[in-house]
């Protein structure tokens, strides 16, 4: 027995000790407090706004938003914007429609039924336009890298000089926390960089925050109504766990086994 | 099937009965004897029943409003999780199930290894269990590669690779699965046309697999035989429906719980990203459910031995019934067997494990190590164990060992033995 126990904590730490070191390789994202996570988690209606003025003044330059339209912008559970206020956002983009009956393609003020307007108008001339890097699409960004939210926060303060020793290519930048520390786009957020409309002081940390929630919201529109359908699910649940756990005590009361 | 003759009291029901007895099967279903001392490893059963009917249900909903097309299903899911309505839930239910249904089908299987459930006279029940098993990893996988993101992608080119392993006709089985010469649109459709055909394939066999258990009946955590009905058996309604019914609701709660606050938990970031024939991502890695056989399949150095030992790391659980050489059921009575069973238990949970590493180094040598020992319980310590062992005596009814023993249990030993 004391053989056996020497063995298994020995093999053990033998496991653990390149487990330990993988994970001293990740990076420890950059926290903040998110208002969305937690059972009762809402999005923060002003960071939503504010990200969404982040996103079409800064990010929609070269990122696309396919899924997107302008209708959910006044929609519950996510900036809510009047829909006066969504209106006006998508009359001041040009959408090509058409044809015609003439047969002709023609521009038009943007509708709320419209999707966000592509800013480039296709995937080869998006390419050709960033070094040969295509912007991904921002609809489910943040659902399709492994750090979620944490990690486009942390990237988009993650810009720095690359350490002594490491040269990169033209057009390539240094950032902390991108996979393989390499990344083709340039940083995009400097202090001041917008004026907010309500006032808010435009850091980059507070930029970064405000336009990640706003991602966290067109990743997830509905993430508002899940969370309060689940609450209201898991306490329905637990009820009627414990009603049927009396009825089966009482069931099970006429024979002698235990329940 | 039932011991009794059942006749229904209205004429109305006679009539009918006479010409279709389903009132018979209904009456057999609610009066069915079982051993009163099941335990909840036992209530997986009906919680499976629910995931299958689950998945289908949603399933069905999903597929009016999925477009099976390499250019559009990504968007036509994205067009669910945003336009349709509920359609975040229902389908964040069929995605999250298929995870909660595996994980109730290990427990199944787990339970069945440790009280012995897969010995005579139940061995058409647990081939059919595993032919169900088989079919659920088929759908699942199909299932993955239908929103069409990278893993799916380059899960379904990985996986139906492994058939090039296959000599002479490998290339040309590859090309047949995929439908042209990599996985695109043709591979998509099909796959779609078998998820939505598998699931009630799987549903007739879990006809059979319960109409074959309702055979001998329920085995019981102490493995002995019971008479039925006797002392030692309750009818199945209402005693296993109400506890089935407690044992279900706790298992929805956790279900609720992956589907309200962590629904992407169990799933691949890159999944989200939307298939690229020409991105390979960084590491492939399948579903959480797969993994132990994903790191049995490249533990062997060789393709083709590597895609046998998958394979067979599978079938060997048919021929279970016939390695097990020991005529005790239950691992209660068995003190060796129930070491080793923990020992297989880590084991798997190793192999889970280290196919989601990279198969480099330390996490290969672990898999491989990990692969030699799976097999080796099945095929040298299973078979041994069954003649070596010697297990503790087993009582001779259920009410037995609850009741702690009476006054002529040490008689009633002997006289076991004395058959024995």
């Amino acid at each position: 027995m004391k053989n056996f126990l020497r063995i298994l904590s020995l093999v053990i730490l033998f496991l653990a000790t390149p487990l330990s070191s993988y994970a001293a390789e990740k990076v420890e994202y950059l926290k903040t407090d998110w208002s969305f996570k937690g059972l009762f988690g809402k999005f923060d209606r002003g960071a939503l706004q504010r990200g969404y003025q982040v996103y079409t003044e800064v990010c929609a330059s070269c990122h696309s938003m396919k899924y997107l339209s302008y209708r959910n912008l006044s929609e519950k559970g996510g900036p809510e914007f009047t829909e006066q206020q969504a209106k006006a956002i998508a009359a001041s983009f040009d959408v090509t429609d058409g044809p015609n009956s003439d047969g002709e393609m023609f521009t038009r003020p943007g509708k709320l039924s419209d999707k966000f307007v592509m800013p480039y108008e296709n995937v080869k001339a998006a390419q050709a336009a960033n070094g040969g890097a295509y912007p991904p699409d921002m609809s489910v960004l943040v659902k399709a890298r492994g750090g979620g939210v944490d990690y486009i926060y942390s990237l988009l303060q993650g810009y720095e000089d690359p350490p002594v020793g490491i040269t990169l290519d033209e057009g390539v930048h240094y950032n902390k926390y991108m996979y393989g520390n390499k990344i083709k786009m340039s940083n995009p957020l400097s202090d001041g960089l917008i004026e907010y409309s309500d006032g808010t002081n435009a850091t980059v940390e507070q930029m970064s925050k405000d336009v990640t929630t706003f991602l966290m919201w067109t990743a997830e529109p509905h993430l508002e109504t899940r969370h309060q359908m689940g609450f209201k699910a898991i306490v329905y649940l637990i009820i009627l766990t414990i009603l049927v756990y009396f009825s089966m005590k009482r069931i099970w009361s006429r024979v002698e086994t235990k329940v | 099937m039932s011991d009794h003759e059942y006749t229904p009291t209205s004429k109305a029901g006679k009539w009918f009965n006479d010409r279709l007895p389903l009132l018979t099967l209904a009456n057999h279903l609610t009066d069915y004897p079982t051993p009163k001392n099941l335990n909840y490893w036992w209530t997986f059963g009906g919680i499976l029943t629910f995931c299958l009917i689950t998945q289908i249900v949603t399933g069905l909903t999903l597929a009016m409003h999925y477009i099976a097309h390499a250019d559009m299903a990504f968007e036509s899911v994205e067009h669910i999780m945003r336009d349709v309505n509920y359609g975040w839930l229902i389908r964040y239910i069929h995605a999250n199930g298929a995870s909660m249904f595996f994980l109730a089908v290990y427990i199944h299987i787990f339970r069945s290894l440790f009280y012995g459930s897969y010995k005579a006279p139940r061995e058409i029940i647990w081939i059919i269990g595993i032919i169900i098993y088989l079919l659920m990893m088929a759908a699942a996988f199909m299932g993955y590669v239908l929103p069409w993101g990278q893993m799916s992608f380059w899960g379904a080119t990985v996986i139906t690779n492994l058939f090039s392993a296959i000599p002479l006709v490998g290339e040309g089985i590859v090309t047949w699965l995929w439908g042209g010469y990599s996985v695109d649109n043709p591979t998509l459709t099909r796959f779609f046309t078998l998820h939505y055909l598998i699931p009630f394939l799987i549903l007739g066999l879990v006809v059979l697999h319960i109409w074959a258990l309702h055979v001998p009946g329920n085995n019981n955590p102490v493995g002995i035989d019971v008479k039925k009905p006797s002392k030692d058996t309750v009818p199945f309604h209402p005693y296993i429906v109400i506890k089935d019914t407690f044992a279900l609701l706790m298992f929805m709660i956790v279900f609720a719980f992956f589907v309200f606050y962590t629904p992407n938990i169990l799933g691949h970031a890159d999944n989200y990203i939307e298939a690229d024939p020409l991105v390979t991502p960084a590491h492939i890695v399948p579903e959480w459910y797969l993994l132990p056989f994903y790191a049995i399949l490249r533990s062997v150095p060789d393709k083709l031995l590597g895609v046998i030992a998958m394979l067979s790391a599978i079938l060997i659980l048919a021929a279970l019934p016939w390695l097990d050489t020991s005529k005790i059921r239950s691992a209660v009575f068995r003190p060796l067997y129930k070491q080793f069973y923990w020992i297989l238990v880590a084991d798997v949970l190793i192999l889970g494990y280290v196919g989601a590493m990279p198969a480099e180094g330390l996490y290969l040598l672990v898999a491989r190590v990990a692969t030699a020992y799976y097999f080796l319980h099945f095929l040298v310590i299973l078979p041994v164990l069954g003649l070596k062992e010697k297990t503790l005596p087993i009582p001779l009814s259920i009410t037995e060992p609850i009741l702690g023993g009476t006054a002529n249990l040490a008689t009633a030993r002997n006289k076991e033995s004395s058959i024995k």
